[in-house]
């Protein structure tokens, strides 16, 4: 292996957190225009030792890094973005970073428009040159042709479904002049299989193009088919670094434990035991339109049986995630929704939540977490503020909170759902992202919903623990009778677990099938091929 | 050396400078013929008299308000309590306990107000306060001469129209906390044990209020207001809670430096109490959107003490007044410090 076709290299890499070491003596290299898939269990240090090589700003303010990074040929020790990025790196971060009122050419080139010379630039420099449309706007098509992705290049960001602008995200880095190495941190975690597909394809063309790509996944069937090589972390240290050729996901997947996993752990099957549904419906929505930018739903109807787990899916952009924000309050919204007997009025979150009603949100930084505070209040805030639970009186008026009921309330969560934390007294920002979606799902759990809305639940958690978090969906279910409405861009995901399965296809219920139903004819009801017109009640 | 490093992690650079300068000044106080206690003392005085002030300032951080930079509407909400209490002819502790009622009344119109108009303007808190603030001292100016006050200690010397630019408090309710239990040391060293006391009684209120479920839902509000609402809390109306809260503080906070200084310093000065007060918790280790008690006592302190010290020290040494140099330099120099480095 001749030293000048490695792109990156790092030796003895190790990271501290408060004396709690993330990374110990990191090795690998990636050679030019190769594919490096990085997996490891929810709080492995992947994205950590991403952000080291990116430069990121946390890393020096938590007391900078152990070992050396040489990029192209040289040490690299970026300490900033900035320089990462002049040197040649992109990276699609874990968690978005668009600017929601730019169109989609603006986004892409942002920081490296084409501008024109005009006479106030002459005088003040390059910051006052007047952007030149056009020319970006054929750029941005460029690199959708690249990604062979089919976008509008005028549209506003803030108005796209999730899975769009992660296409976005990477058309921006890849877009950059000089770009040697891209850095993916879960790039298909919010997408459907089929866009998935889409963009695995797109990877493989920037590769062939000589472009290095770190590819972070927990989908572990895509790092075997996309990826040439393979670096397994467990517990922030390299176990596997190997070429992907023969390696099986079931293979993956013990490295990543460390011991054998069994063998559902990765080839889940159905659960065979039917949920308490009772024959009654208790839940019901009629022609529930919803405004939410990129996720607008134009008429839905259905009916959920009690005890029952009722599937959402369908393509991005369709409507699936819009329905449980526009019955939780959270986007404007208009139709009927009733629970057992109730009507939940529309608009106000708060009236949801009295109804029993709980939603643990898809867009987890934005609406899911308290970033700034302690593991404990996220978990707890819920049901304080609502049920009035944790809460005690002193002077027998006044309610304050009840910090030992709470962290008690924590620490069993993090038990159960194996959260890997310091202590309940963590605060969310330092846990990583899979451990994160785990605390949001807590803080549903702890309000005991007697109807459960889960929109995405399993996205960035590693394969162990989505059995775990999925299991922990249907032991809720069986043993406390909860309703479960579940909307997944993971259509394998709801077989597994829904009793039924609606697909929305343009805002509209295209059919509700049984899990059985084979593949194909869900996929052919998301891209709107079949739709049954009759309104199902079976 | 890794000691060393965590307690300037933990403790923050910045106060650690400000420490060290100030516990040179103290040493250097003698040599230039200020005694140890005079400037003990002097630091105690401020600390008593300012700390409720910085206090009021938490609600509003806490609440994704920002840095209160409209204080003057609470400063003019107790000088009125103050003026009215003189007005009834009240003295002693029923003066001062008067003047707080009516400071807290007004604080609490004022502070709808204030909030109402800080609601329509997310985003530009600052900003909007800073101007709130100053329109509302000089609202203030037309109506201390036009509404009819009648007592004559009130009103101006020649028999005009208004209220006097300071007035004293002295024969009323002047010193009332700060004489209240009072330690004397030594000739120069008096403890204000009464201020201090009741500076560690809201204190404990503030602290208190935090732990409570509106206290609890500011919090999260302030953190996260997306996440509050899905929660079914109305962001608007913890928004404006905090806001009356920092108000009313802010009332009783000047009340108490009004009956330690002697005087109600009416017109412009209620302007002249935003910019400590905000540089102090800063100092303290506050950020724009998280603040607590620790901040509010470690600031005031540092800041207070760099206030009375340096200039008292420079003065001597050099025989040049560099006082309102310092105040200027220091207070507008940490509030630039913290917005430049606003987090993320
Ligand atoms: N700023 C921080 N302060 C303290 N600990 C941190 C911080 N950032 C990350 N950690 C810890 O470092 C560990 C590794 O986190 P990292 O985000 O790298 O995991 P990951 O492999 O990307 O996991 P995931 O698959 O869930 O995204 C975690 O235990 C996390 O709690
Ligand atoms: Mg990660």
């Amino acid at each position: 292996m001749a030293e000048d076709n490695i792109m990156l290299k790092l030796t003895g890499v190790g990271k501290k957190f408060d004396d709690v070491a993330v990374l110990k003596d990191v090795n690998f290299t990636l050679e030019k225009g190769q594919i490096m898939g990085l997996v490891g269990e929810n709080g492995a240090g992947k994205s950590t030792l991403m952000r080291i090589i990116f430069g990121m700003n946390v890393i020096a303010e938590t007391g900078g890094y152990d070992g050396e990074v040489f990029f192209d040929g040289n040490k690299a020790a970026f300490t900033s973005p900035q320089d990462a990025l002049k040197a040649g790196i992109g990276m699609v971060h874990q968690e978005f970073s668009l600017i929601p009122g730019f169109t989609t050419t603006e986004n892409i080139l942002l920081n490296m428009e084409k501008t024109k010379p005009n006479v106030i630039s002459k005088v003040f420099g390059k910051t006052l040159e007047t952007l030149d449309m056009p020319k970006m706007r054929e750029r941005a098509a460029h690199a959708f042709q690249t990604l062979g992705v089919n976008l509008s290049t005028d549209e506003l960001v803030s108005e796209m479904p999730v899975g769009h602008k992660q296409f976005i995200e990477i058309a921006r880095e890849i877009d950059r002049e000089h770009v040697k190495m891209l850095v993916l941190d879960e790039p298909t975690a919010v997408l459907t299989e089929s866009e998935a597909e889409i963009l695995l394809a797109a990877m493989r063309k920037i590769a062939e193009m000589g472009i290095s790509i770190i590819f972070i996944s927990h989908r572990l069937a895509e790092i075997t088919s996309v990826c040439d090589k393979i670096v397994v972390l467990r517990d922030g240290v390299v176990v596997v670094e190997n070429s992907t050729a023969g390696v099986s996901v079931h293979q993956i997947a013990d490295w990543m434990v460390g011991r054998e996993s069994s063998a559902d752990a990765v080839a889940a099957k159905r659960h065979e035991e039917k949920g308490p549904s009772g024959s009654d419906f208790v839940f019901e929505v009629k022609n529930l339109w919803v405004d939410m930018p990129g996720e607008t739903v134009r008429d839905v109807s259905f009916k959920v049986r009690r005890g029952e787990i009722f599937g959402i899916g369908g393509l991005a952009g369709h409507g699936k995630l819009g329905v449980p924000n526009g019955i939780m309050g959270l986007s404007p919204a208009g139709g009927i929704v009733s629970f057992d007997g109730k009507e939940v009025s529309l608009n106000s979150p708060i009236s949801a939540l009295n109804g029993g009603l709980a939603f643990v949100s898809e867009d987890r930084r934005g609406v899911g977490l308290l970033l700034d505070e302690p593991i404990d209040w996220n978990i707890c805030f819920n049901a304080m503020q609502v049920q009035g639970k944790f809460l005690k009186k002193v002077l027998g008026v006044v309610p304050i909170r009840d910090e030992k009921a709470m962290s008690a309330c924590a620490r069993q969560y993090i038990e159960e759902l194996s959260i890997k934390c310091t202590g309940e007294k963590q605060l969310v920002k330092q846990l990583s992202g899979g451990n994160q979606q785990k605390i949001c799902l807590a803080k549903a759990f702890a309000l005991s919903p007697s109807f459960l809305i889960v929109a995405e639940p399993t996205r960035g958690i590693d394969v162990g623990a989505k059995q775990l978090v999925l299991e922990a969906l249907r032991r809720y279910n069986r043993e406390n009778g909860t309703t479960i409405l579940m909307i997944s861009s993971e259509l394998e995901e709801l077989r597994q677990t829904c009793d039924r399965i609606a697909i929305i296809c343009e805002g509209k219920i295209a059919g509700v099938r049984a899990p059985e139903t084979n593949a194909v004819d869900f996929g052919l009801l998301m891209s709107g091929e079949i739709r049954d017109d009759v309104e199902e009640t079976a | 050396m890794s000691n060393v490093n965590a307690l300037v992690k933990n403790v923050g650079l910045p106060r650690i400078i400000i420490a060290m300068f100030l516990l040179l000044m103290f040493c250097a106080g003698p040599f230039f013929g200020i005694p140890t206690d005079t400037s003990v003392d002097d630091v105690l005085v401020r600390f008593g008299m300012n700390g409720v002030l910085v206090l009021s300032m938490i609600p509003m951080i806490q609440s994704g308000c920002g840095l209160n930079f409209g204080v003057p509407v609470g400063v003019v909400a107790g000088a009125l309590g103050a003026v009215l209490s003189l007005e009834l002819n009240l003295t002693g502790p029923l003066g001062i306990l008067v003047a707080i009622i009516f400071g807290l009344f007004f604080g609490a119109v004022f502070g709808f107000g204030y909030g109402l108009i800080l609601n329509r303007v997310k985003g530009d808190e600052m900003i909007i306060a800073t101007y709130v603030g100053f329109s509302m001292t000089y609202f203030m100016c037309m109506m201390w001469i036009s509404l009819p006050f009648q007592n004559p200690s009130s009103l101006t010397g020649y028999g005009g129209e208004g209220l006097r630019v300071t007035i004293s408090v002295q024969d009323y309710w002047g010193g009332q906390l700060s004489e209240l239990l009072k330690i004397p040391i030594s000739s120069h060293l008096v403890i204000p044990t009464g201020m201090l006391l009741f500076f560690a009684l809201m204190c404990f209120l503030m602290w208190g209020f935090f732990k409570t479920k509106v206290g609890t839902a500011i919090t999260a509000v302030g953190s996260n207001p997306e996440f509050a609402r899905a929660s079914g809390i109305s962001v608007d109306k913890m928004r404006l809670i905090s806001v009356v809260v920092s108000t009313m503080v802010a009332a009783v906070g000047i009340i108490v430096y009004e009956q330690s200084f002697g005087f109600i310093q009416l017109y412009d000065a209620p302007r002249a109490f935003a910019f400590p007060s905000v540089a102090a918790i800063l100092l303290g280790g506050a950020s724009i959107n998280k603040a607590n008690i620790t901040n509010v006592i470690v600031g005031t302190i540092l800041f207070q003490g760099m206030l009375t010290l340096t200039p008292a020290v420079i003065n001597s040494a050099i025989q040049i007044d560099a006082s309102e140099m310092v105040r200027i330099i220091v207070s507008n120099g940490m509030i630039v410090y913290a917005l430049t480095r606003k987090a993320r």
